[in-house]
């Protein structure tokens, strides 16, 4: 349940929007396919059966059905405009998201919303962009942006940290959370080309922020020329950075490892270092 | 899809899903009008849409009961 006082951040209808637009223009799902591909593989390594499991938002279908081998029907629930989750508590033994929960407001809500949905010992495991995804873009916007327009207004997301998001996951009371992250290069013609690719992606700004006006188009070029400039390879096809941030975690059970109530070591401190020192 | 006609009696959604949602308002229970295709949500007087098998769970997209 979002809270009040969250601050808005993302305008999630303009996001359900512009997802509808990137299905109409045909999708570019390679980013997608390819989490799809590694989220199957890190489930693989999961040594668990689920009976019921849940995408939390995760665009289009392509992740549902790399996982169907592994899961069967995995039920598609979206968060919406509100990012109020529809499952019952206890519903469900595995959540999974991708490349979805960086454009959630108040995600703290979202993950105590999922982990109310997960039995004990339920998983989540779900991917989502970091801070670093874009910065090429980004860099190269706010240059032509100041040089030209005199001033820089906010046009790739913010983004968790990930030092915070397993304290995030901690406090929203999922037990053993691990966060890893994967960076990918992908390189295109010029800055435009991936512009393009973004819009099918629909993942064009949603910022509440973003500025209001039409991209000049004087910008836009300036844009295209210093990106070209600074982050172009020697044969000329410019770099763009996506950072996934993989978090996993699970519903708290008995069964999961403890830690151990203070005073009932069962060996001393003392003699271990004894044993350690050279004699 | 490869649903088995045994796993969907409630014409047009899968069962299973039926059990797992709740309104997403209220987290109350839903009820399935099957000659509608819509969810039910009493507490918050609103009826979910089923498109194509898919329960919409959208508050904004929901049918306000008067």
């Amino acid at each position: 349940m979002s809270s009040p006082q969250a601050p808005k951040l993302f305008d999630r209808a303009l996001l359900a929007a512009r997802q509808r637009r990137a299905r109409a223009l045909g999708p570019a799902t390679f980013l997608l396919d390819r989490v799809a591909e590694e989220m199957a593989e890190r489930l693989h390594a999961v040594l668990r059966d689920f009976s019921a499991a849940a995408d939390i938002a995760t665009p289009g279908d392509e992740l549902r059905a790399a996982l169907q081998d592994r899961l069967g029907e995995v039920a598609a629930i979206d968060l919406g405009a509100d990012e109020r989750l529809p499952l019952a508590e206890g519903a469900i033994d595995l959540a999974v998201s991708a490349l979805a929960l960086q454009f959630v407001n108040d995600l703290p809500g979202v993950l105590a919303q999922i982990r109310r949905a997960l039995k004990p010992d339920g998983l989540l495991l779900a991917v989502l962009t970091g801070g670093d995804t874009l910065t090429e873009l980004r860099h190269a916007f706010a240059t032509a942006e100041s040089e030209l327009d005199g001033g820089v207004s906010p046009r790739v997301a913010p983004a968790a940290d990930l030092r915070d998001l397993g304290a995030l996951l901690q406090r929203a009371g999922f037990a053993l959370p691990v966060t890893d992250v994967d960076r990918i290069v992908v390189r295109y013609d010029n800055a435009l080309a991936l512009m393009q690719d973004l819009r099918r992606m629909g993942a064009t700004n949603v910022l509440v922020e973003r500025r209001r006006t039409p991209l000049r188009r004087a910008t836009l070029l300036r844009m295209v020329e210093i990106y070209g400039e600074r982050f172009a390879d020697p044969d000329g096809r410019i770099r763009a950075t996506f950072e996934l941030v993989w978090l996993s975690a699970w519903s708290p059970h008995e069964s999961q490892q403890q830690p151990l109530k203070p005073g009932s070591a069962k060996a001393s401190l003392a003699d271990a270092v004894k044993r350690m020192m050279p004699k | 899809m490869t649903t088995s006609a045994s796993d969907r009696p409630e014409a047009g959604v899968d069962r299973k899903l039926l059990d797992i949602l709740v309104c997403p308002i209220t987290k109350g229970p839903l009820e399935f009008d099957a000659s509608r295709q819509e969810l039910i949500s009493r507490g918050a007087k609103l009826a979910y849409p089923i498109r194509d098998g898919i329960p919409i769970m959208l508050p904004e997209e929901a049918r306000k009961l008067g």
